[in-house]
């Protein structure tokens, strides 16, 4: 049986384009550093590690060894955990089954990515099957590209439709001091962007970060004497699908992992109406298409009615379910920290430190992962003891 | 703040070596380019379980988790299910050189097949591609072929499909 956990802390750097004060390890320790001034603790207090990022891409192996210094694990368990885009979300859920074991009272997850030091598309492309898939493999923009293309064809979407995401995530980030990219864009400016494979123009798209993210996990006993308001975990859900890309799109049915994650989740938490439910969602959304498909995955909405549902409104920090408070991928990429930062910026909202982007009295958040071969994670989190 | 004239002071180190590797191909995947040199045509393969046919052909049908085994000779043309136009610059690993752009990638659904098959297809106009439309595979010269992808040149758009 599991033991009740929450997230007590939370840390983040300030993400930018490019950070050339800090080695990698300097960097994760910014985020370590926040994280525990959050919550007030010492790094003496934490039992375990979870840490991750896109593995390959600095060419650097065996993160979990070499960050130690950065990550305050010297001399404690700490493991590595790297699942591609999910990497972050992977690594919370990881940090979460070990408190949630009974083995360890606290344990820090860890996501990071010093995007400037990497050639993003020519490393994603080094995780497709080298005899099978790299020849065509285009990198993740291409390929999220076909499943635009794919659904555009099925419900007749159009580019205007997945600008409207855009320009709400941007805008979003406005409020969030620590996001990337913090200048407003509008529909023109989305819309008149440079195509860079079809129909992904490149305001569409998340930029390429250097940043790092960590979370305190607590066991209950601890968690209620740390935080006045900590984010229990409600439920999680981890899917991943198909190794062959080829075999992993089926184009008519959606986002296949995203669907039975969430439905599991959602079974798991009690919810029957994600979109009434739910407060708030932090979604990993890496362009703005997935805006419109992935929230039909995940039952905000029926197939077919994305658009029609941020059109009108309901995602806005205004609307029923608003999206992204924190302005969302598409403001702050940081790979191996982006679904991380949805775990922790759920966590925010629950605790109520969200500043000017709190979304007010928030009882049930959903922070999601995505990673480039269709996989998917789901966490839960809520305000009250599970 | 970091600034401008900071970046004198900060360092970068930079690795410009080529890594090479080489990968096994296995039993099936093997036998796949076999065929492609030697009949230029695509060879599939069943699970006895679940009944679907995958092509390229492998050891294992994941979900069912069961041993492969039946080969299955399929047509050389499918249908398209998705694709991207390609336009923007990067350097392509295997090579260490800039793909020349644009191009059109996309996942074709090989007739008889029950998974998509990733290559390029040789159109490269929005307004002449589209998906569902039919496309047939154009081969390399055989004397060319090195049991690679590229041994498939492409896919390319068939004009009056099902004649």
């Amino acid at each position: 049986m599991a033991q009740r956990v929450a997230i007590v802390g939370t840390g983040q750097t300030d993400h930018k384009s490019h950070r050339p004060d800090v080695s990698q390890r300097e960097m994760i320790q910014e985020a370590v550093m926040r994280a525990l001034a959050d919550c007030d603790l010492t790094i003496k207090d934490i039992d375990a590690f979870v840490i991750g990022n896109m593995d390959h891409f600095e060419s650097i192996n065996y993160v979990d060894t070499w960050s130690v210094e950065g990550a305050g694990a010297i001399m404690k368990p700490i493991m590595k955990v790297t699942t591609g885009g999910t990497t972050g979300s992977t690594v919370a859920i990881a940090a979460y089954y070990h408190v949630a074991s009974g083995l360890f009272d606290k344990v820090l997850a860890i996501g990071w990515e010093k995007n400037s030091e990497s050639d993003t598309t020519a490393a994603i492309i080094t995780c497709s099957d080298p005899i099978w898939d790299r020849f065509s493999y285009s990198g993740a923009i291409p390929s999220l590209a076909t499943e635009a293309s794919a659904y555009m064809k099925q419900y007749g979407a159009t580019q205007e439709d997945a600008a409207r995401v855009a320009v709400r995530d941007r805008n979003n980030a406005l409020n969030n001091p620590h996001a990337h990219l913090r200048r407003p864009i509008t529909m023109e400016d989305v819309m008149s962007s440079p195509m860079l494979a079809y129909p992904i123009k490149l305001l569409d798209v998340c930029p390429r970060t250097d940043g790092a993210c960590a979370v305190v996990f607590a066991a209950e006993n601890s968690a209620k004497k740390i935080c006045q308001k900590p984010a229990w975990v409600k439920a999680c859900s981890v899917r991943h699908t198909y190794t062959w890309f080829g075999d992993s799109s089926d184009y008519t049915s959606g986002l296949v992992s995203l669907k039975r994650a969430s439905q599991e989740a959602y079974e798991k938490a009690g919810i029957r109406n994600p979109a009434e439910e739910l407060d708030v969602a932090e979604l990993y959304l890496p362009y703005t298409y997935a805006g419109l498909k992935w929230i039909e995955d995940l039952g905000f909405c029926r197939p077919g009615e994305g658009a029609q549902f941020v059109a009108d409104g309901h995602t806005n920090m205004d609307g029923k379910i608003p999206v992204n408070p924190s302005g969302g991928v598409i403001s702050t990429n940081c790979i191996g920290a982006t679904a991380l930062l949805r775990v922790a910026e759920s966590a925010i909202q629950i605790m109520g430190k969200g500043g000017n982007r709190q979304v007010p009295d928030v009882k049930q958040a959903i922070a999601t992962g995505f990673g480039g071969c269709f996989w998917s994670d789901v966490m839960i989190l809520g305000a009250a003891m599970p | 703040m970091v600034t401008e004239r900071d970046y004198n002071r900060l360092l970068t180190l930079s690795f410009d070596t080529p890594m090479p590797y080489e990968w096994s191909v296995g039993i099936h995947g093997s036998r796949f380019f076999h065929e492609i040199k030697k009949h230029q045509r695509f060879i599939g393969i069943r699970c006895p379980e679940c009944q679907k046919v995958y092509v390229p052909p492998r050891r294992v049908c994941a979900p069912c988790f069961k041993e492969l085994h039946e080969l299955v000779v399929l047509p050389n043309q499918g249908t398209i299910r998705a694709f991207s136009i390609v336009n923007y610059p990067f350097i392509d690993p295997d090579t260490g050189r800039q793909r020349p752009i644009p191009y059109t990638y996309g996942y074709i659904q090989i007739e008889g097949a029950d998974n998509i098959f990733s290559h390029i297809i040789n159109e490269t106009d929005i307004e002449k591609i589209e998906v569902g439309m039919q496309v047939r595979a154009v081969f390399k010269a055989k004397t060319d072929m090195q049991g690679h992808m590229s041994d498939i040149l492409h896919f390319e758009i068939m004009e009056n499909p099902g004649v």
